[in-house]
Order: structure tokens, then sequence, then C-alpha cells
């Protein structure tokens, strides 16, 4: 999620001070993305500094300013809506490496783990869908960004499925066999959260 | 009051010797009314056996299966088929309406079958499909229908009259993600309406519209989720920008 991008396509339409923005915001990704409005200040100062965006009153209060974008900050908005995300390479996935290096831990119950990480996902998807069926099905923007997070966790559960299925059908190698783990592989898989 | 459904140590073996296949082992299943059970398994791990057993379409090689507290094994074959008609309805994923019949007439067909005078089974069938939204569709043919529409209609037919017990096989088909989201709000305003209903899926997205996920592997229930926690949780998960 872009901050520093939503704030420029909600001015947008318009000159508008940070609180507008902090609320707008919220409303337009369905509540589901809080912003706190120190937040909201402290990108509107970034775009300020880079020229995407101005203020009419130079050292007015910060909530008294009305902002407003800069034709850089048009050109910036419409460069970042026509550019697709970087998706290559891929993130590093936390889910995968556990898989991979439970493979190699002898007596480690591989299919009891994809279950425990698929259940934990369907239960986060449940989660997702009872927001979707108490907003109603016109609640476009909240529906929108539920699906974008359901697609994303269902895509992780079909992975499990899929992992489920290949090593059922694998014999079970040794586990040296799998992927040579060398202490310097091991170090590269450390991830955060 | 008894569970709407009840499945007790319920295990099903078909073949025998060298070719016998275990399709459920030892299955427990409680499902309550007003709640929406999905099962979710891989090709093959026996959730639609679990389903044919559930509605009586198929007898368990051992176990017992409740529906509304009467034990199936207990009751005759022709008390069985009436407990069929009365108190379970199917949906099924290619919908199955007869051709020939319009729409009003697929949901009315189990009533008459079971002695519903033409009237009142009529009567009834205009509710289901209002509740569905589709009775200003009601003299159509299924091939004058949208797929969207059909399943509405099936989804009627099963809800029709008193039935207690919802059972659905995949019940989405090929309907594309939005209208199968909109078939599983159907079923669960059905089942929030005090039916029990049961959905066998292999999609989480459809699943996750049930109130419990029981998931199944090799005729075993492995796994089920706990009851979720609400929204607000999500919506304190912070900024990921």
């Amino acid at each position: 999620m872009s901050v520093p991008h939503a704030l420029l396509a909600l001015l947008s339409g318009g000159p508008k001070y940070g609180l507008r923005l902090q609320n707008e915001f919220e409303s337009r990704t369905g509540e589901v993305w809080p912003l706190n409005v120190g937040q909201v200040y402290t990108t509107l100062q970034r775009l300020e500094r880079d020229g995407l965006v101005e203020s009419d009153e130079g050292e007015a209060a910060r909530s008294q300013k009305r902002y407003r974008i800069t034709p850089e900050g048009e050109r910036e908005l419409t460069d970042w809506l026509h550019t697709p995300p970087d998706l290559v390479p891929p993130p590093r996935d936390e889910l995968v490496i556990k898989v991979l290096v439970a493979l190699q831990i002898p007596g480690a119950d591989v299919h009891e783990i994809l279950q425990v990480h698929r259940r934990h996902v369907v239960e986060v998807m449940q989660r997702y869908t009872r927001i979707k069926a108490a907003a109603g099905e016109d609640d476009v923007a909240l529906a929108l960004v539920a699906d974008a997070e359901l697609f994303r966790l269902e895509g992780i559960v079909r992975w499990l499925d899929a992992a489920d299925v290949r090593l059922k059908q694998q014999p079970s190698p040794a586990p040296a066999e799998i992927v040579e783990l060398t202490p310097e592989a091991t170090a590269e898989m450390e991830v955060s959260q | 009051m008894s569970s709407a459904l009840e499945l007790r140590h319920v295990s099903k073996t078909y073949g025998s010797g060298p070719t016998e296949v275990h399709a459920l082992s030892e299955v427990d299943l409680t499902v309550e009314r007003g709640e929406l059970v999905a099962i979710m398994g891989p090709s093959g791990s026996g959730k639609s056996t679990l389903l044919t057993i559930a509605g009586s379409l198929e007898e368990p090689s051992n176990g017992e299966v409740l529906v509304d507290g009467t034990d199936l094994a207990t009751v005759s074959r022709s008390d069985r088929a009436k407990l069929r008609r009365r108190a379970i309805g199917y949906v099924f994923q290619d919908f199955n309406l007869l051709p020939g019949l319009t729409a009003i007439e697929n949901v009315t067909l189990p009533l008459e079958l079971d002695g519903t005078r033409a009237k009142a089974a009529k009567r009834s069938g205009v509710r289901a499909l209002k509740e569905l939204d589709v009775a200003e569709r009601a003299e159509r043919y299924p091939d004058e229908l949208s797929g969207g529409e059909r399943q509405r209609v099936a989804i009627a037919r099963a809800i029709v009259g008193e039935r207690g017990l919802l059972l659905a096989d995949e019940p989405t088909g090929a309907l594309d993600s939005v209208n199968g989201e909109a078939v599983m709000r159907l079923l669960r305003a059905a089942t929030q309406r005090g039916v029990a209903g049961v959905v066998v899926t292999h999609e989480a997205q459809l699943a996750s519209w049930a109130d419990r996920v029981v998931f199944l592997r090799d005729g075993h229930v492995v796994d089920q989720t706990t009851a979720p926690p609400g929204p607000e949780t999500l919506l304190a998960a912070g900024d990921r920008s």
C-alpha cells in the first residue's frame, strides 16, 4: 500500500486539509487500512519537499494548511498507476522456507505442518469474509480490499494443497538429498514476520 | 433438542480384499440448526461420500447417521425416502434442474411428489423463489435462465417447504467468483434463518463463508477451524506501506 500515492490520488480531486485526507483515505479503502493523522502530515511534508504537492500557508500550523497536487505530482501519480508493481525477484516467503526446512528435519510431520498453516489461513479468510458479509453487496471499496486479501490468502492455501499432493506422491528421500542447506544458505533464509 | 445432523463413527468402504478402498474412516460430525459447515479436502478425500451418506443417498458401512435425531438405520426404506424428500434439500454442482419444467415447477416438484396439494406447493414455491430474489423468473424454463439464476432456483428447490438440512456439493459450479460469492451469501442467509447447511468444496474462498470449516484427508477428519474472532482484530492490523 503506497500512502504517498494514495494521498496524491485524493488531492487530484482538489485541494484538501490533512484531516480530510485521513478520513477519505480510510473510507475509500473500506476502513481496512487505518492511517493516523501524524502519518498523513509526515507524508505530506515529504511530498512537499519533493515538489509533488504544495500548501498555501507557509508558516501556518500543519492542521491549518491546505494541500494541492502540483503538475509534477500529477505526472508521478499517472506513472505510478500505469506501472505494475515489482514482482521479480519473488519475495522471501517464510512459509516456503519453513516447509523446506521441515523436509530436512528427521521425524518432522510435514503434512501436519502444512495443515496447521492451512487452518490458520482459512481462519483469517473467514474473518475477511465476515467483513464482506456484514458490509453488504453495495460496499464496493470494502469488497475490493477484502477480495484482494482473500485472493492472496487463497493462493497460499492452494500452494499448501499442491505441496501436500506433491509430497504425498514423492517417495520420502533421505533428508540430505532434498536441498543442500549450507550454513550460508541457512543464514540467507533468515526472515522476518 | 437434537442436532440437525449427526454422524457418529461413520465409515464407508468400497470393494473388498486387495481392491478395498476406505472412503471414510470413523468420521464424527455434528451440525446444528443455523450453522453452515464447509467440508474441505482434495479430490478423493471422501468429502462427496460424506455428503451422500449425510443425505441418506448412500448407507455407511459402519456408524450411525442421525437426521433431526432420527437414526436412519432404524427406519424403513420408505420412511427414509420420505425423510429425504421432506427434511433434506440438495444443491448440486450442475444444478440438476429438469429442463422440461419451469422454474416454479422445478421448485414445487419435491413437495408435490410428497403429496402436497398443487396450490399449497405453489405458494411455498413462490415464497422460496422470492427469498432467492428470482420470483419474477418463475415461469421461465432452465435454458432461459442465466447460470446464476439457475443456481438460485436450485437453492430455492432445496429450501422449499420445511427442510431443516441443506446439503450442497460444490454448489458454485462453474460460476465466476462474484456469482459464486452470491450463491454462498444465499446459503449463508438460508442457514441464518435456521436451516443447517453442509457445503462440500475444495475452494478456500467459498469455505470461508462457513461458520466452521472441517478438513478431510484420506477419509479422516484431520482438523477444523475454531470460531473466528470479530473483524475488528483485522482492522487494527495497522498500515502496511
